[in-house]
């Protein structure tokens, strides 16, 4: 089972660990709410040092990531250095491989993937790259730790005073390096906050520092309530190879403005559009009490519309909140089967909560 | 933590020692810790006659969903109303604020075959 480098500073706090995609990692401190409220309300920690980062050097690197993901990364020449962006990568079914963040660096193209994906992103990437001039590295030494939440920005700031205002002024996806450490104004919790790549050797110094700062904790039950409420797609839950962009509320990730561009999926997510899409993703909000789960039905007029892909408690809103493949023409109300009961559900756009908000 | 007066099933529930016939019913504190934060807790409804190990309710924390089983038979005589307004006491205080429901048994004898202290002790490895 693989550790991180935080791994000793998760016993030292008491974490709870649990097995996740072959990582021993933690799942909560102690009350995963409390972690929830500390990311919207103040500041909050999370090693992320799991995902897989890669970088992309060569003279090929813009046209194979061209070729690669379905977002177009000529965006990010466009806004400079330092400029990040979310995309999807396909099959050539039109289905979710991953999803990721690659930035544009001066030492070149930076992606960030899941760890669940790992190795069969591996494999992918390096698979279509072969007719490409490039050269992946992949950068196990680096580790990553996100500090997301309202006072996250400040608190990074005064630890690292050399960087003189710089992360403050750093705007939301992009990212700055100094010295070998690359601070990305990114996250997965629907604050502001950073994510921050960072030298192995100096990790542990970090993290002592935020703690020491009052920045919490938080494992990865927290994680996903925050991400859910603010209407993020967890792979392998929201959407996966099966799922077409278009059914997942990835169509803004999957770029067609450049007609000259070809990408992976590009012919069969078109296809699959052309057909007449008929379900989509929104989210469920139930009013009663209870607790939405992944993998139970929605119901309308009697006939099965639709699936959640996740559901929770949602600890900002104090009701239960879902994420759910449904039917297009089912709006306004619809049911869910929980546990052989239909419970009433209002049916609206996401995310639910921003910057500690609620927003539907 | 485990009071050596009550009896545990492997299915997490304990239940208090007798008053008359009456017994109360609630989950561990080793069940409250895997579950995390609890968020719902469905009880049964006063009056309905339950069976050993019967789902009679369900208990949800932010991460999962558990079934509640009874660890006893016998009718349903009262719930506690204050753990379904707030799941919570049932992490901080599961062996006492936080009880479920109380139980007027059908027989007394059946409460022979539950776990000890002891023995629930052993079965949670602690």
């Amino acid at each position: 089972m693989l550790k991180t480098i935080f791994y000793p500073a998760h016993i030292n706090a008491n974490a709870k660990i649990v097995e996740f995609s072959g990582w021993q990692m933690p799942i909560s401190y102690g009350s995963q709410i409390k972690e929830h409220e500390a990311v919207r309300t103040n500041a909050g920690m999370f090693d992320v040092s799991h995902m897989a980062i890669t970088d992309i050097h060569g003279t090929d690197a813009k046209v194979f990531l061209q070729y690669l993901i379905s977002n177009d990364v000529a965006k990010l020449e466009k806004s400079g250095v330092g400029k990040a962006l979310y995309s999807g990568m396909l099959n050539h079914d039109g289905g979710v491989i991953d999803d990721l963040i690659v930035y544009y660096t001066d030492f070149g193209y930076r992606l960030v993937t899941n760890a669940g994906t790992y190795v069969k992103d591996m494999a992918w990437i390096k698979e279509q790259s072969s007719k490409f001039n490039i050269e992946l590295k992949e950068r196990k030494d680096l580790a990553i730790l996100a500090v997301q939440g309202p006072n996250a920005i400040n608190i990074v700031s005064k630890i690292k005073p050399h960087l003189d205002g710089k992360l403050v002024s750093l705007k939301p996806f992009s990212s700055l390096e100094d010295n070998g450490t690359f601070y990305a104004r990114t996250g997965y919790t629907g604050e502001d906050g950073l994510e921050i790549m960072i030298p192995v050797a100096d990790a542990l110094t970090l993290w002592q520092q935020l703690y020491q700062s009052g920045v919490v904790p938080c494992g990865l039950g927290a994680r996903d309530t925050l991400r859910l409420e603010a209407g993020m797609n967890l792979y392998g839950h929201d959407m996966d190879e099966t799922i077409s962009p278009s059914l997942c509320n990835m169509d803004w990730v999957v770029d067609l403005k450049d007609e000259s561009r070809d990408f992976i999926g590009k012919d069969a997510y078109i296809k699959f559009n052309a057909l007449g899409v008929k379900s989509h993703q929104v989210g469920l909000v139930m009013e009663g009490r209870g607790v939405l789960r992944e993998g139970q039905k929605v119901v309308s007029n009697n006939q099965e519309v639709g699936v959640i892909t996740s559901g929770t408690f949602s600890p900002t809103l104090k009701i239960s909140i879902a994420i759910a493949r449904i039917e297009q023409q089912v709006t306004g109300y619809a049911s869910v089967n929980v546990r052989g009961n239909l419970e009433p559900v209002r049916i609206v756009k996401v995310p639910f909560v921003r910057n500690g908000k609620q927003v539907f | 933590m485990y009071n050596d007066n009550f009896k545990f099933v492997d299915t997490h529930e304990w239940v208090s020692s007798l008053n008359g016939d009456v017994v109360t019913v609630g989950i561990t504190h080793h069940a409250q810790e895997l579950l995390g934060d609890l968020v719902y807790i469905e009880l049964p409804t006063v009056g309905q006659s339950i069976g050993f190990n019967d789902v009679v309710g369900v208990v949800e924390s932010v991460k999962a969903a558990s079934d509640l089983y009874s660890p006893v038979s016998g009718t349903v005589t009262e719930l506690n109303e204050a753990v379904v307004n707030d799941p919570t006491l049932a992490n901080t205080a599961p062996h006492t604020d936080g009880w479920l429901f109380r139980v007027k048994l059908d027989n007394v004898s059946q409460l022979d075959g539950l776990m000890t202290a002891e023995q629930y002790k052993v079965a949670i490895g602690a």
